[in-house]
């Protein structure tokens, strides 16, 4: 049988051995937390507690801006120090709550719950919206919208993404291999929103342990088949991933709806099934603290909002002086100059390495060798894109289809000129979907 | 924390890198002529090496020269050096070294750097300057006569001839395991199949090059030949029109220069279809016997073309642009 995959995608170092044997341990932040309002894809959330205001953990600090956007939840008891902007990981200001932990993790009691079964639809859609949980794996988009399209009977598949393509991050499948039930349970419970749906636990076949633990806990379910898919990054993007399990195209203007699919990250449905089944909001989450600089890879449970530079202490800090920081994997992740800024919902790893390869080449001209273009999943032309980004030539970026990419960086991985490329079209995609915003 | 000032790189992703360079893939190149190149120099004698190294030094000088000028460190890329050496490997023996160097001179500068250098030509460099000399010097460029040369003191005789082509055309038979060993007249890097061949294999383990346009190319003058020849299909015929001209050596190191054929996928298969066909009109209908420079210089002309009209469709692509079902 051929594998299952899509046309284009890149083979790097996986770095993966660093930390995939190592379990999840739990670590309590001591020191202050930071929550940024803006999490997620959306509206900014709005703060609901002031400053001098005691929180608990598990207590809702802020309250969704709008449909798509995601209420934040207090992930310790505390003080609330203040209402200011920090600086994220994306490098930007971002107006967050600053809540001085007083490290008695006092809890609120958790939402009433009942049991799945007697749940409908909309009770369901409305547990996952309060918890405001978004899209784990790094974009950050509120789940209860992907869960709420025009017309759910049209979903026809309900995909866990469980492929983790991205190199040396292991929080996935650290989780699936630790708490397989709550993935599947997750999935089951979004399954029952779609009637007509099928669940596909998609895991790239780097995992064969994983795949067998799910196919496993999943043999008696006649709706949920564990699909194994081809190792390859970008495995795990929301569009590759569709395509290599059902052979639907999906574009820049569509949503995995259109072609009725519905795709979740791992810890998105651990969140989902947390939610719905306890009744508890999205306060923790899965982080891999990897890379050879650091002194003891590992994957942490976190507290969602502590500092990565106490989570670095807290595991042991660098055996090295790192030359690159990176909030995330090597390929999408952003490089970090500070570590005082606060894990978010999306906080995948926390990556340092000893030598900043990119750094080291200077860029070239480019030869025209076609590799970025075969290994482009989005099927565009990145050496023709980042010329027309480079001259701010609007009309034939779009001709080029330039507003496809998704921004993997496979083309700056691949160019042997080591072009910027991914850089160049990223930039100009950030100008374009301003200005049609404006419109 | 807080306190120290450590320094860390920022940039924008990826952070990683494929281990292959420009630098390195020029080097495969160099290495993947050496076959060829040490082929042609025991075949042909030692002018060989005077003709090769005259053309490299002509490109690397020119190429540093001109960088000098322009502050542009372009020499480390060792593409200049790919250019002499493929120069060097389509001129004939005898051809006086200022020619060569002349030649050089004019890929380098006027093919390659006027036009923004590296990636930015939009001929093959070392074709350009060989047909800058067979236009210029066609007596000389096209004279593979030559039985005995003198280099400096010494006498020596190379083992040369009219090139079987121009035999074949001429109605003679001609010795097509000679033709694959190489032993025949021709310029100094054409002549050995197998040698180039071994060369090309090289490239294309390493991911350098693929059989886009080397196969369609050869199997398309094939069929041409096949049917406008005027000998049917006569395997003899065939396989003399197909190892000689050069054509090993324009398909798999000189029509694949990535600066010079289309990038696309579909540009590539018709690339190498219209080279065979111009090859094949060539080669038939015009009154010389070889075609495979011009044809490729032809080919390198109408590359935009290629590519516009095979420009792949982006992943998801929908008529008319919009959100809807499938």
């Amino acid at each position: 049988m051929a594998k299952l995959t899509f046309v284009g995608g890149i083979h790097p170092y996986d770095g993966k051995d660093l930390s995939k044997d190592k379990p999840i341990r739990d670590v309590l932040p001591k020191g202050e937390m930071v929550y940024p309002l803006s999490q997620h894809i959306g509206a900014p959330a709005q703060a609901i507690v002031a400053k001098g205001d005691r929180v608990l953990a598990g207590q809702k600090i802020a309250e969704a801006g709008g449909f798509v956007s995601a209420p934040v939840y207090a992930s310790v008891s505390g003080t609330v120090k203040n209402i200011e902007p920090r600086r994220v990981a994306s490098g930007d200001m971002v107006m967050s709550i600053v809540v001085d932990n007083d490290g008695s993790y006092e809890e609120v009691a958790a939402r009433a719950v009942k049991p799945v079964e007697q749940m409908s639809p909309e009770e369901i859609r409305e547990a996952i919206k309060e918890a405001g949980i978004v899209g784990m794996g790094g974009a950050g988009f509120p789940t209860h919208v992907k869960l709420t399209p025009k017309e759910p009977e049209k979903i026809e598949y309900v995909i866990a993404n469980c492929a983790e393509c991205e190199p040396y991050l292991t929080s996935d499948y650290r989780r699936m291999l630790e708490e397989p039930e709550r993935l599947v349970g997750g999935l089951k419970i979004i399954l029952r929103l779609f009637p007509n749906a099928q669940g596909i636990l998609a895991v790239e076949d780097n995992k064969p342990d994983c795949i067998r633990l799910l196919r496993k806990l999943t043999a008696e379910d006649s709706r949920i088949s564990v699909k194994a898919l081809q190792t390859k990054y970008p495995q795990g993007g929301e569009r590759t991933l569709i395509y290599a399990v059902t052979g639907r195209e999906v574009n820049s203007t569509m949503l995995p709806a259109d072609v009725g699919c519905v795709v979740n990250n791992v810890d998105t449905m651990v969140a989902v099934h947390r939610a719905v089944t306890e009744g508890k909001p999205l306060t923790e989450r899965i982080v891999t603290l990897t890379g050879n600089a650091m002194k003891d890879p590992c994957n942490y449970r976190i507290r969602i909002g502590m500092s990565y530079a106490e989570l670095l202490d807290v595991a042991g800090g660098y055996s090295v002086e790192p030359q690159k920081v990176i909030c995330g994997g090597p390929m999408m992740g952003m490089a970090l100059f500070d570590l005082n800024i606060p894990t978010t919902k999306t906080s995948t790893a926390l990556l340092a390495m000893t030598e900043d390869e990119v750094s080291a080449m200077e860029p070239g001209p480019c030869i025209k060798c076609g590799r970025c273009v075969e290994v482009c999943p989005g099927r565009v032309m990145p050496n023709y894109l980042a010329t027309y980004a480079e001259h701010f030539d609007e009309e034939k970026f779009l001709e080029y289809g330039g507003m496809e990419c998704c921004e993997c960086g496979c083309c700056s991985y691949i160019c042997p000129a080591k072009r910027q490329l991914t850089q160049s079209i990223k930039s100009m995609r950030k100008i374009m979907l301003a200005k049609k915003k404006k419109k | 924390m807080g306190e120290e000032k450590k320094r860390v790189n920022v940039s924008s992703n990826p952070h990683i890198r494929d281990g292959k360079s420009t630098a390195g893939i020029m080097f495969a190149v160099i290495l993947s002529l050496l076959p060829a190149t040490g082929y042609g120099i025991y075949h042909f004698g030692p002018r060989a090496v005077a003709v090769i190294g005259t053309t490299i030094a002509g490109a690397v000088i020119t190429e540093g020269l001109f960088g000098a000028c322009c502050k542009k460190k372009s020499l480390s890329d060792l593409s200049a050096v790919v250019t002499g050496l493929l120069l060097g490997l389509n001129l004939p023996v005898s051809i006086p070294l200022w020619m060569a160097a002349l030649g050089a001179v004019f890929a380098i500068l006027i093919a390659k750097l006027l036009f923004g250098g590296l990636g930015q030509n939009f001929m093959n460099p070392a074709l350009a300057g060989r047909c800058f000399l067979m236009i210029s010097f066609p007596k000389q460029m096209t004279d593979f006569s030559v039985k005995s040369v003198d280099w400096g003191k010494l006498h020596w005789d190379a083992i040369s001839g009219a090139t079987p082509l121009a035999a074949l055309k001429a109605g003679e038979r001609v010795d097509v395991m000679e033709m694959i060993l190489g032993n025949t007249g021709g310029t100094i890097g054409e002549t050995s199949v197998i040698a180039l061949v071994a060369g090309a294999c090289l490239l294309i383990l390493l991911g350098i090059i693929d059989l886009r346009i080397p196969a369609s190319y050869i199997v398309t003058l094939a069929l041409f030949v096949t049917v406008f020849g005027g000998r049917g299909f006569d395997p003899a015929y065939l396989s003399a029109q197909l190892a000689g001209g050069g054509l090993m050596l324009g398909a798999f190191f000189m029509a694949t220069d990535y600066a010079t054929r289309p990038i696309t996928v579909g540009g590539q298969y018709l690339f190498g279809i219209f080279l065979g066909l111009m090859t094949g009109i060539f080669r038939i209908f015009s009154p010389g016997a070889e075609g495979v420079s011009y044809a490729i210089i032809l080919g390198n002309l109408l590359v935009p073309l290629m590519e516009k009209i095979t420009r792949p469709k982006p992943f998801g692509y929908r008529k008319g642009g919009g959100t809807h079902a499938v």
